[in-house]
């Protein structure tokens, strides 16, 4: 074989490496910037073809339907953890029940001894407001240093406090 | 496969930092690319030694894609929401390893060795082995929390796998280092590769329930975190065995993968600084301690800090010492920035454990300081991929058990290309997926199976209670 034709393969294959590790950060990155269009695509128009923006943009529209557009400016469109050792995790409102406690198939798992393993539920109601209860803790959920006693609506930005994890609705 | 997960999102939740739900598609795209790169691989190294693209191409190369093939449907239909990367990644190191034992099979030199095998057709039958274990981790492991209720049984088996070893009439000692078994009728066996997972279990389970106890529980002295004399516990328990290992296994490498693995998962468990801080002093201290009466310990050191003296006794034919660091260090160096090309380099001259320990000094040669570093960029990503499937998993075990898995994987490549490039002294343990042995292999495409189960369960969309007809109707009684 010449010697030409091995230094082609030689750098060729190099080449083809490299452009695997490129590809391969390519995805990564993808991966990563789905997030911020996730996160805006819930203020434009619902039916966009991207797989992200669907995902979060369609729920603030079902949910406008039903309660004739009065919840949709101030409708949450994602439940934050801002303390505690699930410290950043979001979850995307979407009109489901999201459980919390210290059970496995809970939507949040709470690894806290002060949590309940069924220790409360956050939901929906027909108007589209989203109404937190608790399941009967042992310790009790607070909303905003109020300890709950019947199903209650969450305003925005209200700090819902789980033994020590502490969660929020957010635009 | 978009209409699907479409009509499903209606009522399900994604964990928000996560983008697309399913990419299936694009891990399909990067494994034919994985595969043709082998394949091109092995073509090169065909034309490089014999003039001619090697008979077996056609075989070698559909082996290669019907095992990634068979691994990717077993994913689309077990774990469909996985990371599309981990395994394309996987099957992209496999492969390479492959050609490079190949290579390795057509030196004349090595193939005069006394103890010759012909190394390529085995690897192929043991990635196909480990690609099984992958798929039967995949259909049986419906979800990774089930591990939890085996927390203390794991702590068992790995303790008898680790000792093993030590056992009279099963433990082998090759070349020094006692971290083999012989099983009649299968070969030897490297229990080690299969403890570390189910340790990384095990610390798992237990530091998800200690962790408040390890975290909490302690004092501020210079901007650390001093934890109590008695939380110190299983630290120490840990780090003695770890020295136990070293002691009685003569290896380096095991012993620091444990102990590392551990600190690793206790820093990430509590977010103290200072356990890290414990962790390399103590590691430290059982080193130099163990190094000062061990001789098979001290010789590796003293190979390590004089590789060149090690090469001079070892042409002398002196007893007890080998030249193979100092040809690896060579094999690098004449490799340059852009290698020798494949099948164009000496790394035989290596000789025994050139494809398995040493198998990085042959792609440092024949592929450079450009090639090397792709690769460790690959072993990169997929500790990325570890970590970052830790980070969206929603429960602590699986977050932990992520992390301990890609942490144990990290510290396996550091602490195999620290040793044969001379960062480290030199371990008796594998380059994961690349070097040829069979318990290497199997054992880490199942940490991969492992791996893509928790990605799967962290990326999928969670199961919607509300979609339950009697969540709604439940009524909880108050007095």
């Amino acid at each position: 074989m010449s010697e030409l034709t091995l230094t082609v393969m030689r750098l060729g294959f190099l080449a083809v490496l490299w452009l695997f590790v490129i590809v391969a950060v390519q995805v990564i990155r993808s991966d990563l910037f789905g997030t911020r269009v996730t996160q805006r695509g819930s203020r434009r128009d619902a039916g966009r073809p991207q797989q992200t923006a669907r995902q979060q943009a369609a729920p603030p529209q079902q949910r406008g339907q039903q309660s004739g557009g009065r919840q949709r400016r101030n409708a949450p469109t994602k439940l934050v953890v801002t303390e505690g050792t699930l410290t950043g995790t979001t979850v995307a409102l979407q009109g489901q029940t999201i459980t919390l406690g210290r059970a496995h198939d809970s939507t949040i798992v709470l690894d806290d001894d002060y949590a309940s393993s069924r220790h409360a539920r956050i939901y929906p109601d027909r108007d589209g407001q989203w109404i937190v209860e608790d399941l009967g803790s042992t310790n009790g959920t607070y909303l905003d240093r109020s300890r709950l006693t019947t199903p209650t609506p969450i305003p925005l930005g209200g700090p819902i406090r789980i033994g020590k994890t502490v969660i929020e609705l957010r635009k | 496969m978009s209409s699907t997960s479409n009509t499903s999102t209606h009522h399900t939740s994604t964990i928000g930092s996560i983008g697309a739900p399913s990419r299936r598609n694009t891990e399909l795209a990067l494994l034919v690319f994985a595969v043709a790169i082998p394949v091109f691989a092995y073509a090169n190294v065909g034309l490089a030694i014999n003039d001619q693209v090697p008979p077996g191409l056609l075989s070698y190369g559909c082996g290669l894609g019907l095992l990634a093939g068979v691994g990717h449907l077993a994913v689309r239909k077990f774990a469909p929401y996985a990371d599309p990367l981990l395994l394309p990644l996987a099957t992209l190191l496999n492969g390479l390893g492959l050609v490079a034992i190949w290579r390795l099979d057509q030196s004349k030199l090595l193939q005069s060795l006394p103890n010759y095998v012909t190394a390529a057709p085995r690897q192929l039958l043991y990635t196909a082995m480990g690609i099984g274990l992958f798929i039967v981790v995949l259909i049986f492991l419906k979800d990774h929390r089930v591990l939890q209720r085996y927390t203390y049984i794991s702590m068992f088996c790995a303790l008898i796998l680790l000792l093993l070893p030590l056992v009279p009439g099963l433990g082998a000692n090759i070349y020094g280092a006692k971290i083999w078994i012989r099983v009649p009728g299968l070969g030897s066996l490297q229990p080690g590769e299969f403890a570390k997972i189910i340790l990384a279990v095990f610390f798992a389970g237990y530091l998800m329930v200690k962790r408040d106890a390890l975290a909490l529980a302690s004092r501020r002295f210079m901007g650390l975190y001093l934890p109590r004399g008695r939380d110190l516990g299983p630290i120490l328990v840990v780090w003695g065995i770890s020295i136990l290992i070293l002691v009685f296994e003569t290896d380096l490498g095991t012993s620091l993968l444990f102990f590392g693995m551990f600190v690793i998962m206790l820093y990430v468990a509590t977010e103290r600084t200072s356990w890290i801080v414990f962790g390399l002093l103590m590691s430290a201290a059982g080193a130099v301690g163990v190094a000062s009466f061990e001789p098979h310990v001290q010789q590796r050191v003293q190979a390590w800090l004089d590789p060149m003296r090690e090469y001079t006794l070892s042409q002398q034919g002196v007893f007890g010492h080998s030249e193979q660091s100092m040809q690896a260090l060579w094999a690098f160096g004449s490799g340059g920035t852009l290698g020798s090309g494949l099948g164009q380099g000496h790394s035989e001259l290596i000789r025994f454990a050139a494809n398995s320990d040493f198998i990085l000094a042959t792609f440092g040669e024949e592929l450079g300081l450009a090639g090397i570093m792709a690769i460790l960029l690959l072993y990169g990503l997929i500790v990325e991929r570890g970590v970052r499937t830790a980070l969206a998993a929603r429960d602590p075990f699986g977050k932990l058990l992520a992390v301990g898995l890609s942490g144990a994987f990290a510290l396996q490549v550091f602490v195999v290309a620290g040793g044969v490039m001379g960062l480290i002294p030199l371990t008796g343990m594998t380059m994961p997926f690349l070097a040829y042995g069979g318990s290497s292999v199997i054992a880490n495409w199942a940490l991969i199976g492992i791996l893509i189960r928790i990605s799967d369960t962290a990326r999928r969309p969670a199961p919607s209670p509300a979609s339950n007809p009697d969540a709604e109707m439940t009524q909880v009684v108050r007095p």
